[in-house]
């Protein structure tokens, strides 16, 4: 049957927008998950969700947690602990620019373990908190 | 009969030449004000300085892009030679981005004389303190501002870098 005048003037556009943005939204998507296979291939072993969570809620000898700034449950703005400025939400369903760079993304695990855990964090870590963060849906 | 022909065509001529000379003049009006309204709307910005992208995406994360003239060149440079520590935290940047962005700060840094502040604070320069006397010290303790630093708590236009008298909001004063 063809679909009827109203259908193709109304609802085509319509669902030429939705194709193109799940298409975008699934190259986002993408680009995180193979962010996950590298550090897991780096890492030798599977990543573990809730050992990530740990991590990213626990104090490691200093004063700031992940949580300090990105907030317990990182679906919601956070607030930098010192300056008070809102930071974005880290989990990728809430915020799908995180972790569609590579670059970006090592440069602040970089900076960010140093001032949580005093040095820079391992691949299995880095895997464990990402897969956490991956497994937080609306 | 033949000038009767021609007349038309003459007056024609001369009401699209006048259209013309309108139009015109209109269009020169138009480019001498344009200018103006450009210059009013600087003077609105409180001619705060073009932030390029660069100085936005790695300077403007963890607090505003500060303006690069409230610090004299020298502590912009210091500031970048020790980003491994800055100010408490890690803040590392590649060698190239560092050298972008110390040739912009520096050009556009507080002019010649202005001294170095303590710890390289721009809120514990000189002229910072001088224009903020009048702040009391339970506004700079409240829970909304909790920091000089916060230059936004009061600057409501602080992230485009406009400082204007105008756009300053005292939160929690009507």
């Amino acid at each position: 049957m063809r679909p009827s005048r109203s259908f193709r003037v109304l609802c085509a556009p319509c669902l030429w927008v939705a194709t193109l943005f799940a298409t975008v939204v699934g190259a986002h998507a993408d680009t995180t998950a193979r962010l996950l296979d590298g550090y897991t291939a780096q890492a030798g072993a599977g990543a573990i969700p809730s050992r990530g969570q740990q991590f990213f809620t626990s104090r490691h000898g200093r004063d700031w947690s992940c949580a300090s700034c990105h907030g317990n449950t990182p679906t919601g703005p956070g607030r930098h602990v010192v300056t008070g400025k809102t930071i974005e939400p880290l989990a990728p369903a809430f915020n799908p620019a995180r972790f569609t760079d590579e670059a970006k993304t090592e440069k602040w695990f970089r900076r960010n373990c140093k001032d949580v855990v005093g040095r820079e964090c391992s691949a299995a870590e880095k895997a464990d908190v990402l897969s956490w963060l991956m497994s937080l849906k609306p | 009969m033949i000038m009767n022909n021609v007349d038309p065509t003459i007056s024609s001529r001369k009401i699209a030449a006048l259209r013309c000379v309108r139009a015109s003049l209109a269009t020169l009006l138009l480019m001498l004000l344009l200018p103006r309204a450009a210059l009013a709307e600087e003077e609105m910005r409180g001619l705060a300085i073009p932030l390029p992208p660069k100085y936005r995406q790695e300077c403007a994360t963890c607090h505003i892009a500060y303006p690069p003239g409230a610090l004299p060149a020298e502590s912009w440079r210091r500031i970048l030679n020790r980003l491994d520590r800055h100010f408490g935290t890690d803040a590392t940047l590649d060698a190239a981005t560092v050298g972008q962005l110390e040739t912009w700060l520096t050009a556009h840094a507080a002019a010649g004389s202005r001294a170095r502040p303590p710890e390289d604070r721009i809120t514990r320069s000189s002229w910072f303190i001088a224009a903020h006397d009048e702040v009391p010290m339970s506004l700079w303790h409240s829970p909304a501002v909790k920091r000089p630093s916060n230059c936004a708590a009061c600057h409501t236009q602080a992230d485009k870098g406009n400082f204007d008298e105008r756009f300053i909001r005292i939160p929690g004063a009507r």
